[in-house]
């Protein structure tokens, strides 16, 4: 792998840019891998990154049915925050977001993570307490996050309506510390990282069929031949059910569109990502100017990649009141993604019940904010065989022991 | 936009007239189940890429429960039919079988 600085560019400039390399290598799929990932997705990407560079696994194939990244992890609206209230999602997510700080150093490639802050709005009553008990959870956590009055608010956001006549703004839940990073380039960065380390990334080979014996899988049914594998990793997200249903077992898994919408392109207005969870609306301004908003999810089960018109009407609809400058704006571009909620909208990762089959979903409408955490997390558990103590407690068991990490009401996010 | 036939008021309703109420024909597991099977009541879910049968309710209409027959993967809509049925009646089934001949039921 060549490293990418100013000098490499400066010699490149010189040269016409002839001697760049591919960021990553096609290779064809070898007969066997000891570990295969289903998905090079950000968190499939991570996971092979980290079982690289963590533990020495370089044995390993990333089987992608499309092409890297452009499933939900080209889709999010690139929000990156820890401020949940449950310490076990808190640990993972803070874990994610303490990684992708330094993350364009350590991959080389620049993810253009800027902690810009998030503020979390705080609507009714019901929220502000809510959010109230969020922060102090935070604080015990050791996640920097702090309450601020509505006037602070309008400060920090000043194209913001704080006496709205339906829903003003009571108060704010400020993480300084969160922020977005180039989704794309997370998927890139990890896969010229993984590559360069050993790890085959194969795109456009769609998995058909899982092969099990009586002691486990042995190996996946693939577009381009069947291959063998000792472990094998299913991190897909909103097919998640689909390969599930391959290996033979369900999961307590739904699969639903979402969807997001930029405007067109102004001049900067707002320096942070703005949450408003009880209208279903959040928004930030991307580097191009464009303001991106992201909404709430539809109610029933849906493998189509777009979404309802209403849901992108009812999001916007509700954004004006609060922010009324956004109402002569024209809409640029909107997309869906397919997204994968649990019953208690925490993520799964663990062993499934076929022996050597591994499962990380179930991220729902948050998984972006969590790639480097989770691969981490997945990468330790993979290599191990067992989850460690950041993965253990979102195992599948939970759903049978009736062990729910609540963060469908608690975290107060509009999931 | 989504667009179901109410069985019992037979209006032509839109999806903002709707509202979702999951996957249909759960076994409901009482007093003296395991946890797998409270599990398996609760939150295990078929999520089909493909035909699925749901719950619906026509909320701002006649406000009742119905069920309907559709497709994830293309949104196409097979029929609706009465919430007083454990499993989907005949003429359904016969819809789904027409247009997806290599469809089965899972079990």
């Amino acid at each position: 792998m060549k490293k990418y600085s100013v000098f490499s560019l400066a010699r490149e400039a010189l040269r016409y840019h002839s001697g760049w390399e591919r960021a990553w290598a096609s290779p064809d799929p070898k007969a066997e891998y000891d570990t295969i990932i289903v998905g090079a997705g950000g968190h499939g990407l991570a996971t092979a990154y980290y079982l690289a560079k963590e533990h020495g696994i370089t044995n390993v194939a990333v089987l992608e049915k499309g092409w890297l990244g452009g499933g939900n992890t080209g889709r999010n609206t690139t929000i990156i925050r820890s401020n949940y209230l449950q310490p076990e999602s808190a640990a993972i997510y803070e874990k994610a977001r303490g990684l992708y700080e330094g993350l364009s150093q350590e991959l080389n490639f620049n993810i253009m993570f800027s902690p810009r802050g998030v503020m979390m709005l705080c609507q009714t009553q019901h929220e502000l307490r809510a959010m109230q008990r969020t922060a102090h959870a935070n604080r015990l956590a050791g996640i920097e996050t702090e309450m601020v009055s509505p006037e602070r608010v309008k400060e920090i956001v000043p194209i913001i309506e704080i006496d709205g006549p339906r829903f003003p703004v009571l108060g704010g839940l400020w993480q300084p510390r969160g922020g977005t990073a180039r989704h794309d380039a997370v998927a890139w960065g990890y896969a010229r990282g993984a590559s360069a380390r050993g790890v085959d990334i194969i795109q456009q080979c769609a998995v058909t069929g899982i092969d099990r014996d009586a002691s486990g899988v042995t190996g996946v049914q693939t577009t381009r031949g069947p291959i063998r594998c000792k472990k094998l990793c299913i991190v897909v997200a909103g097919s998640s059910g689909v390969l599930a249903d391959m290996a033979g077992f369900r999961l307590p898994v739904e699969s639903v569109a979402l969807q997001a919408l930029v405007s067109e392109p102004v001049k900067p207005c707002m320096d942070c990502v703005v949450m408003a969870n009880t209208v279903h609306g959040y928004m930030s301004q991307s580097d191009k100017g464009e303001m991106v908003i992201g909404g709430g999810a539809d109610g029933f089960n849906n493998y189509t990649q777009r979404g309802s018109f209403q849901h992108l009407e009812e999001t916007v609809r509700a954004l004006i009141e609060t922010f009324p400058m956004i109402s002569r704006l024209k809409m640029l571009r909107h997309w869906g993604g397919i997204v994968d909620m649990t019953g208690d909208r925490s993520p799964i990762i663990g062993q499934t019940p076929v022996p050597g089959i591994f499962i990380n979903c179930g991220w729902g409408t948050g998984g972006f904010k969590a790639i480097p955490g989770s691969g981490w997390a997945t990468a330790e558990m993979l290599a191990k065989g067992t989850p460690g103590t950041l993965a253990a407690p979102f195992s599948l068991d939970r759903f049978t022991e009736g062990r729910m990490i609540d963060e469908s009401v608690a975290a107060a996010v509009a999931h | 936009m989504l667009i179901l036939r109410c069985p019992y008021c037979g209006v032509d309703a839109e999806e903002t007239d709707l509202a979702p109420g999951g996957e249909a024909h759960l076994t409901r597991h009482g007093p003296g189940s395991d946890d797998a099977e409270f599990r398996d009541y609760l939150f295990q879910r078929r999520n089909p890429r493909g035909v699925h049968f749901e719950r619906w309710r026509h909320a701002f209409g006649c406000g009742k429960w119905f069920h309907a027959a559709r497709c994830t993967q293309t949104l196409e809509v097979f029929g609706t039919y009465s919430a007083q049925c454990s499993e989907p009646p005949e003429e359904i089934m016969t819809a789904i079988r027409t247009r997806r001949p290599d469809w089965e039921m899972p079990a």
